[in-house]
């Protein structure tokens, strides 16, 4: 019987609980890791995944890698605005996602999913619209339930404790994943999601990205506690660390979390512990709060390595098919980035009066004189002239 | 029609509107069991049960960031702050998400929900528990802003505020909650959000106001007319965002004279808005500069000293005066 029940019980009774003694309180943590870094692999925790399956997972880790490559090449070029990199955490991302099922549930990331994203069908246009600085980036694609991009961080936790709640009074079935960092779990709304979801059982699986730094702050002056995980104790749900590195080890955890959310056994954190190999955003530099010898040290933990020598291994994968991979993916990048700088040329993309037009569902008065106002000052006029300039507007108001 | 005060008003188009359509759900600190600080929640919880009336733990920016959740999984949120003094944690998720989802996605996903909270002074409250802070929402674009001033209008604008595809800040005038009753009819009526409302018909001066100051503005042209011979027109604003500035630009051309009255603080108020409207579309119009009587730029003072604070109609009846003099 948990302790404060057994309290009450000596309370009802007319008994004291005297003196003062240590409780024996049922507090458990876990930590696991199923791959390591030289492709070891424990057999008694190993999933049983179809090697079509495996090999998928893969392919999007890969491309998440190259794509995040190619954006910080793209963004030194001055082609897209400011952005936060995520290599190093594409094993915590798509080893979570893919334990959700995709038609019904949901997916609320904070922003350094990449795998995840591209996972849930977000299309390379689209992800470069968003680092292009533009909204229709953050437009999830038709057919699943996912929200955009969240960059105040930690706000996004609510939300998704908002949805696993409406799925409760629906009766529905649908589980929740969401992200955030180790940054993230200094903040209050993230205590707040997690007693929301818990005192409502919520279906939310809380995804912990420890990569040991929020920005240049390390997780020593985050927080006093050793692992994140241990949080979920003071809301009464399970808790986890995994190697956030090990895809095997984040799925099977992922998988447990929503298999009991979906039974209605409420909410699961799980930390994975990781390492952001690239500065926090192409703003930052890495030099001037971490050591070259520990970034050398965690490349030797890297999660797609490993996960390639386990597909070897497993004769899931050959040489030739990694090179595939690597070439389809270069092509998929190639045409996305021309297709996306073709577009932007033209309306929706290049016209600026579209900053009025998703506002409220009805433009109010103010609202249309102030667009009015920008059409007139930009050379817009009626709506045939209108058309014709919206094209030349590129660059005075985008 | 029956004859109710606002308190009563307000809890009637809950029951309405939840028993309309079962996707508008309540929650908030104490609205279930307890019905409410104010008991606006009576009879909610009795009637639709824990999974429709739901108390929260409490944390307001739990409360509206997961209401904003619950929004765009389908749900018709309806939280209650327990008091607008509160709602300082929530406005975060009001201004970063609640207003920006159907913007930052074109379209896709939205956020229709309501967040009422009861503010204002005049109840002898506690400290923190009297203010008066709509403009904060009022500044956000992607959010509307509407304050009833009676048992009538505040129904017909709750139904309006729930059942818009926006996110809606409903705040309540607290002082009005029992002052007065009013007779409301059977049907079910709705205000269209975004349209002031003539409380009162004249032609010499405007007087502008909404709230709980409503009630001494109409105290005062009452006032004028008898004392003065004055006939002042009243606009109720009910909407503050977005804001009829085509009604306040009619009358103010028709009177040429204008008190605006709120007891928000002056500094960048609500009035300071309505003057700069005026100024660019009726200026001409004017025969005397705009007076203002509203808060003053403190914290609304401790309870002992909240009357002299609070806008009332020898303040407003001396401003006209002297508007009307110039």
């Amino acid at each position: 019987m948990p302790v404060a029940a057994k309290q009450h019980e000596l309370y009802q009774t007319g008994q004291r609980d005297m003196p003062r003694k240590a409780l024996d309180v049922a507090f458990k943590l876990e930590y696991m890791s199923i791959l390591d870094e030289h492709g070891n692999v424990d057999t008694e925790l190993e999933p049983k995944i179809p090697a079509e399956e495996l090999k998928s997972w893969y392919r999007w880790m890969l491309m998440a890698r190259r794509v995040d490559e190619r954006l910080l090449k793209l963004q030194r070029q001055g082609r897209i605005g400011t952005f936060p990199q995520s290599a190093g955490h594409e094993a915590i991302s798509l080893g979570s996602i893919v334990a959700l099922n995709k038609e019904n549930d949901w997916f609320v990331p904070a922003y350094r999913e990449l795998a995840g994203f591209l996972y849930r069908g977000w299309s390379l246009e689209t992800v470069l619209l968003y680092w292009m600085g533009l909204e229709e980036g953050a437009v999830p694609p038709e057919g699943v339930n996912d929200l955009p991009i969240c960059v105040p961080v930690a706000s996004q936790l609510l939300h998704a404790a908002g949805i696993g709640i409406a799925n409760n009074v629906r009766g529905d079935k649908n589980v929740v994943m969401t992200y955030f960092g180790d940054g993230a779990s200094s903040e209050g709304d993230t205590h707040e999601a997690m007693n929301f979801a818990s005192v409502f059982k919520a279906p939310v699986v809380f995804i912990c990205l420890n990569n040991q730094f929020a920005i240049s702050v390390p997780i020593s002056r985050q927080m006093a506690a050793e692992t994140v995980a241990q949080r979920a104790i003071a809301y009464n749900m399970p808790g986890i660390r995994v190697d956030g590195n090990d895809v095997l080890a984040v799925y099977v955890a992922s998988k447990e979390a929503t298999d009991r959310a979906r039974k209605g056994e409420g909410p699961t954190l799980i930390e994975g512990l990781t390492y952001r190999y690239t500065p926090h955003t192409t703003s930052d530099d890495p030099n001037r709060y971490r050591s070259e010898a520990e970034a050398k040290q965690w490349k030797d933990r890297e999660p797609l390595i490993r996960f390639a020598k386990y597909l070897k291994n497993k004769g899931f994968c050959k040489d030739a098919d990694f090179e595939e991979m690597e070439k389809e993916i270069e092509d998929a990048i190639q045409t996305a980035i021309k297709n996306v700088e073709e577009m932007v040329k033209k309306p929706p993309y290049s016209d600026p009066l579209v900053m009025f037009d998703y506002l409220y569902a009805d433009m109010p008065p103010y609202l249309q004189e102030q667009r009015d106002e920008l059409a007139k000052h930009l050379g817009l006029g009626g709506d045939a002239e209108e058309k014709k300039h919206k094209a030349d507007a590129v660059g005075r108001g985008v | 029609m029956a004859e109710m005060n606002m308190a009563k008003a307000i809890n009637l188009a809950l029951h309405e509107a939840m028993t309309r359509d079962d996707r508008v759900i309540v929650l908030g600190e104490d609205v279930g069991a307890d019905e409410g600080v104010f008991r606006i929640t009576e009879g909610l919880h009795a009637k639709f049960g824990d999974n429709r009336v739901i108390d929260t733990p409490l944390a307001e920016a739990g409360i509206i960031g997961s209401a904003i959740g619950m929004a765009i999984y389908g749900l018709r949120p309806v939280a209650e702050m327990q008091f607008s003094g509160f709602d300082y944690y929530a406005y975060y998720h009001m201004e970063m998400h609640a207003a920006r989802f159907r913007n930052r996605t074109r379209g896709r996903l939205t956020v229709p929900m309501v967040m009422r909270a009861p503010y204002g002074g005049g109840i002898r409250a506690i400290e923190h528990h009297s203010e008066s802070r709509e403009v904060i929402y009022t500044h956000c674009p992607g959010l509307k802003v509407v304050i009833p001033s009676g048992p009538r209008n505040a129904r017909a604008l709750l139904h309006a505020a729930i059942n818009d595809p926006d996110p809606v800040v409903y705040y309540e005038p607290k002082a009005c909650y029992r002052l007065f009753k009013e007779e409301v009819p059977d049907q079910i009526e709705t205000l269209p959000i975004g349209r002031a409302q003539i409380a009162r018909v004249g032609k010499d001066i405007t007087l502008i106001s909404y709230g709980a100051s409503l009630r001494c503005t109409l105290e005062a042209a009452e006032l004028l007319e008898e004392e003065d011979g004055v006939k002042a027109e009243v606009v109720d604003l009910l909407s503050i965002s977005p804001m009829d500035t085509q009604t306040i630009i009619e009358s103010v051309t028709k009177t040429g004279r204008v008190v605006i009255v709120h007891e928000a603080p002056r500094t960048c108020g609500i009035a300071a808005e309505i003057i700069a409207r005026i100024n660019e579309k009726a200026l001409m119009f004017l025969e005397a500069p705009i007076k203002r009587v509203t808060g003053y730029d403190t914290p609304i003072p401790y309870f002992a000293r909240e009357r002299a604070y609070l806008p009332d109609a020898e303040k407003v009846l001396s401003a006209a005066r002297e508007t009307l003099s110039f």
